[in-house]
């Protein structure tokens, strides 16, 4: 797996993705009120809030599956107001959802190689024979694939379908097939939850090595406060949709409003 | 014992992909094609040809083509017997309007236009799923099949209201039409299935079969991998049309000789959605599977009295048959929902394990 273009246009600590006055709603639900924050190049920045606050409708934003009412969203410098997610796909951006979203019936090795749909280039014709240059393609990318399944350490795992594994691997192969797409965003919706001590460690240890070895920027929402503040660079943090602080972990654990909201001070 | 890679390191990841693995596999394979190729045409009288073998294989490659959509991308569709048609009407057509052209071309380009209306079809396919796709496929069906009853100029104006097929040779050798001989007929099938298995085969373990399983699975991660999901989805229409309408050309061309439009009704749908689903969602040799326990099967009980010397007669013969074939096909789903592709996959995981259980 190689580092993400550092020509990009983007230089590490400069702005990747700009979030402008979004606002989301649904009919009367007012999902994400009027909300702007930045992520900048090489980091990795924390979405928190309590149950409900918009933190996944501000990803399904971010990655297209949404549209916002109002606001703007840059990202590498392009302003854009709508983009389907296979757009966004293309720009460079990847995810993993809160309720794993596996392809269950294919093996381990498929899903993440269908990470690699976007960069495989050989058409129908050579891949109605399998040979030549499809088959070539095929294992460039497997090589790939193969290290990014060391990476993760499911070598033992590879064909299984992912149907039949336990929730802790399906998490991890849901990151390896993000990994595949070798983004400049990856964006993790709460990539731990459900998880027991032991895997929240390899995790934790699988996205900070993501984030120094391949310099991968990194989106992540999660409930566990400890792992928040030993993995994030700067933390943004939404209650009822609208954004209440912003800034690095001992800040915002400092801040009143966010004492207030975790504890649940009546408004 | 005998079925197992032990000892068999794949030292390359071409030798790893590879879609048969194992060397016994391999073998298998060998064994398959040469008893079709050689043996089966040697022994088998020209009955067993063009009763039992050329309908298995035309079945087979109609199952494959509907597997595509429906076991490999998640697109129930009850509209094959239409699809059949459309090619079975164009080669019909092609061939009266340019008899010149060689027939294997035309039973090709048939299926590009069954791939052509599958495609079209299959618009409908981005907004709806599920039991609502089935019923703008069976829209499609009922369409198409209309459209063979009610345009006279697809069968010729002729006065039976039906396909009759020319004679059209091969290398001098005719291969459809009365005087073609079973032989003849058998290995232009089996050649042209060989040969469409493979290139199927070839599709699902690359890229194009991921994204269709991706869709199936999951499409809104599959969009997000960057699949669009509207191509992909009229890609399975177009492929799983193309198979369709080829074996609906030799269905009507190599194996009935003539055919009415009856013969792509609904019925014909649906007994190719119990093969595909007997056999197993997902798998190509599943879909022989399937074929083979829905046609031959069939055949073979009716056949079985008298064999054993029993007197039975043709109508009770008949019925037991039905009995016995729908019996088998409940007990097959309760044993094993997933079809026998299935069974075959876990008897072979035991025969690698073998002797111990696990
Ligand atoms: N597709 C939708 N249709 C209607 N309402 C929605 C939809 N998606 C989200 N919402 C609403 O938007 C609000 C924010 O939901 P969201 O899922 O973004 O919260 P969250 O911060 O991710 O919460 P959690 O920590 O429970 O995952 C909720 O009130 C939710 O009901
Ligand atoms: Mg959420």
């Amino acid at each position: 797996m190689r580092a993400p273009d550092m020509n990009a246009g983007v230089a590490a600590g400069d702005v990747l993705l700009a979030v402008e006055n979004v606002s989301l709603r649904f009919g009367g639900v007012k999902a994400i009120t009027d909300v702007s924050f930045d992520i900048r190049k090489g980091e990795i920045r924390a979405i928190i809030g309590p149950n409900g606050a918009g933190k996944t409708s501000m990803l399904n934003v971010i990655n297209g599956f949404y549209h916002p009412q109002e606001g703007r969203i840059t990202f590498k410098g392009k302003t854009r107001s709508r983009m389907r997610p296979h757009e966004a796909a293309r720009q460079g951006i990847a995810r993993t959802f809160q309720n794993v979203a596996l392809f269950k019936g294919m093996t381990t090795l498929d899903n993440i190689m269908a990470g690699r749909t976007l960069k495989m280039k050989r058409g129908f014709f050579w891949q109605m024979l399998r040979h030549g240059p499809a088959l070539a393609e095929e294992i460039e990318h497997r090589r790939v694939v193969e290290e990014i399944i060391d990476f993760l350490e499911i070598e033992a795992i590879r064909k299984v379908p992912v149907g039949r594994l336990p929730y802790g691997l399906q998490k991890r192969v849901e990151l390896g097939r993000a990994l595949a797409m070798e983004p400049d965003l990856l964006l993790l919706d709460e990539p731990m939850a459900g998880m027991n001590l032991e895997e929240k460690e390899d995790m934790c240890r699988f996205i900070l090595d993501v984030n120094s070895q391949f310099g991968t920027t990194i989106a992540l929402i999660e409930h566990d406060m400890g792992v928040v503040m030993d993995l994030s660079d700067r933390v943004v943090v939404l209650e009822y949709g609208r954004k209440i602080a912003d800034g690095v972990p001992d800040e915002v654990k400092k801040n009143q409003a966010v004492i207030d909201a975790y504890l649940g001070v009546p408004h | 014992m005998f079925y197992r890679e032990a000892g068999q390191f794949k030292t390359n990841y071409a030798a790893d992909m590879a879609v048969f693995p194992i060397l016994q596999d391999k073998i298998g394979i060998a064994i398959i094609l040469a008893l079709a190729l050689v043996v089966i045409p040697l022994v088998g009288n020209a009955f067993f040809l063009s009763v039992v073998m050329i309908p298995f294989l035309v079945f087979a490659l109609a199952s494959i083509g509907l597997n595509l959509l429906t076991g490999y991308t998640g697109l129930l569709s009850l509209g094959t017997a239409g699809f059949m048609g459309v090619g079975a009407f164009a080669c019909y057509k092609l061939t009266t309007i340019f008899p010149e052209v060689n027939i294997i071309v035309w039973i090709f380009a048939s299926g590009l236009f069954s791939a052509a209306v599958g495609v079209f079809f299959g618009l409908p396919s981005l907004r709806i799923k599920g039991f609502y796709l089935a019923v703008a496929t069976l829209a499609a069906q009922f369409f198409l099949q209309w459209c063979f009853i009610r345009i006279p100029w697809l069968y010729n104006y002729n006065v039976s209201g039906a396909i009759e097929v020319p004679t059209r040779t091969l290398f001098g050798i005719p291969v459809t039409g009365p005087n073609a001989s079973p032989e003849m007929r058998y290995y232009v099938v089996l050649g042209l299935v060989i040969l469409l298995t493979w290139i199927a085969s070839n599709l699902v373990h690359g890229r194009i079969g991921r994204s269709w399983m991706a869709v199936r699975d999951m499409d809104i991660a599959a969009e997000l991998m960057g699949i669009k999901l509207l191509p992909t989805k009229l890609l399975a229409f177009a492929v799983s049309s193309f198979y369709c309408g080829v074996a609906g050309a030799l269905m009507v061309f190599l194996w009935y000789g003539g055919a009415e439009p009856e013969v792509f009704s609904i019925n014909q749908s649906f007994l190719i959605l119990f093969m595909v689903i007997i056999g197993g969602l997902g798998s190509l040799i599943g879909s022989f599977f399937g074929a083979a326990l829905i046609y031959i099967l069939p055949i073979v009980l009716r056949g079985a009295p008298s064999l054993v010397g029993l007197d039975i007669g043709a109508a009770t013969v008949e019925h037991l048959t039905f009995m016995i074939v729908g019996a088998l096909i409940i007990v097959f789903l309760i044993v094993e929902p997933h079809g026998l592709a299935r069974l075959w996959q876990t008897g072979k995981q035991k025969l690698r394990v073998w002797p111990f259980p696990y």
